[in-house]
């Protein structure tokens, strides 16, 4: 029986749907509780912390033994700078850490954290990215008096020639807004205490609960071993929760200093204020293009906000470093220029969140495809299907070499289903009647499974990429696979039970998977980056393989066959075209109790592997069908269809879940999320009733149709799809708006089109709105 | 520190007696108090309604109500949704219709949707999205969510005519 390509319901679900689900809050028990103490200032000097009489306090001098957080680039343009876990003589965003309390439960903590007084002497912040880098701005950190923290650029030899010669050249200023991933269940951690070896076990919500042991390990001076870290439960992440945060040091400092258990769970507000970011981007694009629409030639200046500090593990060079390797896209580009920088402001720190840079530069691409198109006279699809890459393996200007794709065809599929014909002349009626309704597309490409080269090429000295898989088969004929992967809540553990269940000939629920805990789990690097199902995945497919071969060498001994002639399935070893069979619970006790008896094998069924691939890309098309209130500058989103290749699917259910649930960021990107700092860079939105994620009333059935490009790069067959949905649904949308508003002649180019963007375009164009 | 109360609470059909402080959300009560953990608290200022729960059949926003308030009156979590072995019809199609990932809002939207759909099971199927616009997810995009919901109304209807 196949079990790959089912859509069988999560092994994950009956507990958590039982409110059986143990996230951190939920394991905290009797340890005292955390409350940290935040900057109300973006920037200034710390006069003087004030602690009331009796109350467990401790501040940055307390301590001082602490090494900061200083994640390191190796690039001559990139400019380290610590993050202290408690600052002892400045601040530098508001809602950063300044001081920890620890009393017996929460409330009496936040009583206690009132009482703390900070005396910080103000001082100008720095919070607007382009004001940042303006000449004579003051620097955010002295190491940096450019406030440039990394930045990144090349240029082919043809570009200016190309630019030359262009029969049109689009210039375009483009924005996106901060956002945050703002995942339901905040960051949190339980420290626990154990007299007895002194070891600290850290139950964290975290991704990379590998990672976060080094880390911590290492800020502390302390050997890992002395640590545990575990990732329960997790309410969703999103990359917010893949950094190492100062507040997880504090914990586990608090717990050896206090030689007890203490708890942290954070409120919504510490969440928006003191978590991550991202997603604050400018770019600056000229497209130079041939009279039949052809890109000739691409030059860009990026600009990303990181805010206040250097993300750990994967640094401040995500954003920048991402949108200049992949700005191109799905397009064929020949030559190509680009400066890209990272630039720090005291605002709260930028980190991964899903699609890193590649919304924006997806929304910036397809808004300069549109853009061209019009200006030339040529039909937008018929400008991309000029553009898109059709021969593989393809290089970009970047050197990233592409793996097969169906980006011409997947786009095709998209348009034949929206029926376009058909949309255009409902359009023209309903204008006529006053409404506006406009479609959008989108294409774009989505790099996954990248194991170590293609971190190594941005010069980390923390080189993720590569997951080790333990895989255990017990006497009984269950399996026991070990991840070094930390899923929380992709549904992880069911696509590789199904997997392995194929290798193996077994029933996914004899196949449970051990996850997040860093004492019973191989090295790894965690849940993120579209990289489970492709890395973990071979890694589980490749360790099961080699325990279904020693499976196949037991069963041809004692069926006395040639392991060639063995197959495993349903539960049994049978040997082809005979009747011959055995029970792979047989086979597996015989491997452990009569291992005398096969030469050559070792006693038992436990095989490791690794796997650390090059990286694969998956591609989609999507349209957007809008309709715009000219009056209130509403937007509704009546139909959204996904065109995705993603390679072979495991769990179809699973990867169409993963997709309707990025879409869903995806509009929010469009068309509500926004971080809003003022000038002085207190943040404006600091709860959900500012910061607007969708709900079901504005989020519409996603149409999701798949094709099925096999590439050699993956051993699954399977390529990633965590990010895509996210990554092309605000294009689509935005050009969907202004596909609406053509007959005013509105562009836009920021994210998001809140109503009032599109209303102050509305106004600049003459057409009636009120106010 | 604030005086406690001694309070009376029903949950899941248990009586439950506890001291409690009177500025304590309903929410806490319930998991620190009882045990019961799988409520959830997503953002305790009454938006997300990831720690939604029925007080007397309404689905109550729990960090928005004190723990003394609840004094004596019936309370439903999700712990008590299912019947033994049994997963509710929304629990079976939320499983089925895979409506949750992370699973942290999911206990919130299974007890708003049990207490909409027990108030009026012949909800349409754009009143029952209009519900569920109440609470937020961030992982499903919420398609599924409202696929299970409209499925588990069916059957909840089916079940009552049989």
């Amino acid at each position: 029986m196949n079990w790959i390509g089912r859509s069988l319901p999560r092994l994950e679900d009956p507990s958590l749907l039982r409110g059986g689900g143990s996230y951190v809050a939920d394991r905290i028990g009797k340890a005292a509780a955390v409350r940290f103490v935040r900057s109300p200032l973006a920037r200034g000097t710390i006069a003087a912390i004030e602690i009331p009489p009796c109350a467990t306090v401790f501040t940055g001098r307390d301590l001082s033994d602490v090494k900061p957080i200083r994640p390191i680039l190796h690039r001559p343009d990139y400019v380290p700078i610590g993050q202290p876990v408690l600052p002892v003589d400045r601040v530098t965003f508001c809602g950063q850490a300044v001081a920890v309390v620890v009393a017996e439960g929460p409330a009496l903590a936040e009583d206690i954290a009132d009482q703390v007084f900070v005396d910080i002497d103000a001082t100008d912040a720095i919070v607007d990215l382009d004001a940042a880098v303006a000449p004579g701005a003051v620097p955010v950190h002295p190491e940096a008096p450019s406030n440039v923290l990394v930045e990144g650029g090349i240029k082919t030899g043809g570009l200016d020639n190309v630019f030359a010669e262009a029969a049109e050249i689009v210039t375009l200023e483009l924005r996106s807004h901060r956002q945050s991933a703002a995942p339901m269940e905040g960051r949190a951690g339980l420290a626990e205490y154990d007299a007895a070896s002194g070891r600290v076990t850290l139950t964290a919500s975290v991704q990379m609960p590998h990672m976060l042991r080094t880390g911590i390990a290492d800020t502390l001076g302390i050997p890992e071993s002395d640590l545990r870290v575990i990732a329960p439960d997790v309410g969703g992440g999103f990359g917010q929760k893949m950094s190492l945060f100062p507040e997880y040091i504090v914990l586990v400092w608090l717990a050896r200093k206090l030689k007890r258990s203490v708890a942290w769970i954070e409120d919504r507000r510490e969440n928006f204020t003191a978590s991550a970011h991202g997603r604050d981007q400018a770019f600056s694009l000229r497209g130079a293009f041939s009279k039949d629409g052809r890109l000739l030639g691409l030059e860009a200046d990026l600009r990303s906000n990181v805010g206040a500090y250097s993300c750990y593990p994967v640094t401040c060079g995500v954003e920048p470093l991402m949108a200049l390797a992949e700005l191109p896209g799905p397009y064929d580009l020949a030559e190509y220029g680009v400066r890209s920088r990272g630039v720090t402001t005291n605002t709260c720190m930028m980190a991964p969140y899903r699609g890193v840079s590649r919304p924006m530069l997806t929304f910036s691409m397809e808004r300069l495809m549109e853009v061209a198109a019009r200006r030339l006279g040529i039909d937008p699809v018929d400008i991309r299907r000029r553009n898109l890459i059709s021969t593989f393996p393809h290089r970009s200007p970047t050197g990233l070499v592409y793996d097969e794709g169906s980006y011409q065809q997947a786009m095709e599929a998209a348009v034949n289903a929206i029926n376009l014909p058909a949309f255009r002349a409902r359009q023209a009626a309903l204008r006529k009647r006053g409404r506006h309704l406009g479609v959008g597309l989108s294409v774009f490409s989505e790099r996954t499974g990248y194991g170590t080269p293609a971190y190594a090429a941005r010069g980390m000295e923390i080189v993720p990429g590569y997951e080790i898989v333990d895989c255990t088969m017990d006497p009984s004929g269950n399996v026991v696979l070990r991840i070094g992967s930390s899923p929380h809540g992709q549904g992880l553990k069911t696509s590789l039970a199904q997997l392995v269940s194929d290798e193996l000939g077994i029933e996914p629920q004899r196949i449970r998977i051990v996850s997040g805990d860093t004492d019973t789990t191989p090295y790894g690097w965690g849940t993120f980056a579209s990289r489970s199902m492709v890395i973990a995945g071979g890694a589980s497919k490749l360790a099961a393989g080699q325990v279904a071969g020693k499976l196949k060498t037991i069963a041809a001994h004692l069926m006395e066959a040639g392991p060639d002639d063995i197959t495993l399935e349903n539960g049994f070893a049978r040997v082809s075209n005979s009747n011959r069979a055995m029970e792979i619970g047989a086979l597996a006790r015989a491997a452990y109790h009569q291992s005398h008896k096969f030469k050559g094998l070792s006693p038992g069924l436990h095989e490791s592997a690794v796997y650390d691939p090059g990286g694969t890309f998956s591609n989609a098309c999507h349209v957007a069908i809008v309709e715009v209130d000219i009056e209130t500058g509403g937007v509704k989103v009546e139909r959204f269809l996904v065109v995705e290749d993603a390679g072979v699917l495991i769990n179809p259910m699973i990867v169409d879940g993963q997709i309707a649930g990025g879409v869903a960021q995806g509009i929010a990107n469009a068309l509500f999320e926004e971080m809003i700092y003022d000038e002085s860079g207190n943040l404006l939105t600091a709860s959900f009733a500012d910061y607007l994620p969708p709900t079901s009333a504005e989020i519409p059935e996603i149409e999701i149709t798949h094709m099925e490009t096999v590439s050699p790069e993956s051993v699954t067959k399977a390529k990633g799809v965590g990010e895509g949905g996210a990554i092309g649904a605000p294009a689509a949308v935005v050009n969907a708006i202004v596909d609406a508003l053509s007959p005013f002649g509105i562009e836009l180019f920021e994210l998001p089109a809140t109503p009032q963007r599109i209303r102050e375009q509305l106004r600049k164009a003459g057409v009636s709105v009120h106010g | 520190m604030a005086s406690k109360l001694g309070v009376n609470l029903t949950v899941n059909g248990r009586s439950h007696a506890v001291s409690i402080e009177p500025r304590r959300s309903l929410a806490d009560v319930l998991r620190d108090d009882c045990g019961l953990t799988g409520t959830h608290l997503g953002c305790e200022h009454g938006v997300c309604g990831a720690c939604t729960v029925l007080v007397d059949g309404k689905p109550v926003r729990s960090c928005l109500m004190f723990g003394v308030q609840a004094g004596g009156k019936e309370i439903r979590t999700v712990e008590g949704l299912a019947d033994d072995d049994t997963l509710h019809p929304l629990q079976q199609a939320f499983w089925e219709n895979h409506g949750l990932q992370c699973g942290f809002c999911t206990p919130g939207f299974l007890m708003l949707a049990a207490g909409a759909l027990e108030e009026n099971p012949d909800m349409s199927d754009d009143e029952i999205k209009d519900v569920l616009s109440s609470n937020l997810c961030r992982c499903t995009g919420y398609q599924n969510i409202v696929k299970a919901v409209r499925i588990a109304a069916r059957e909840l209807r089916a079940r009552s005519r049989a």
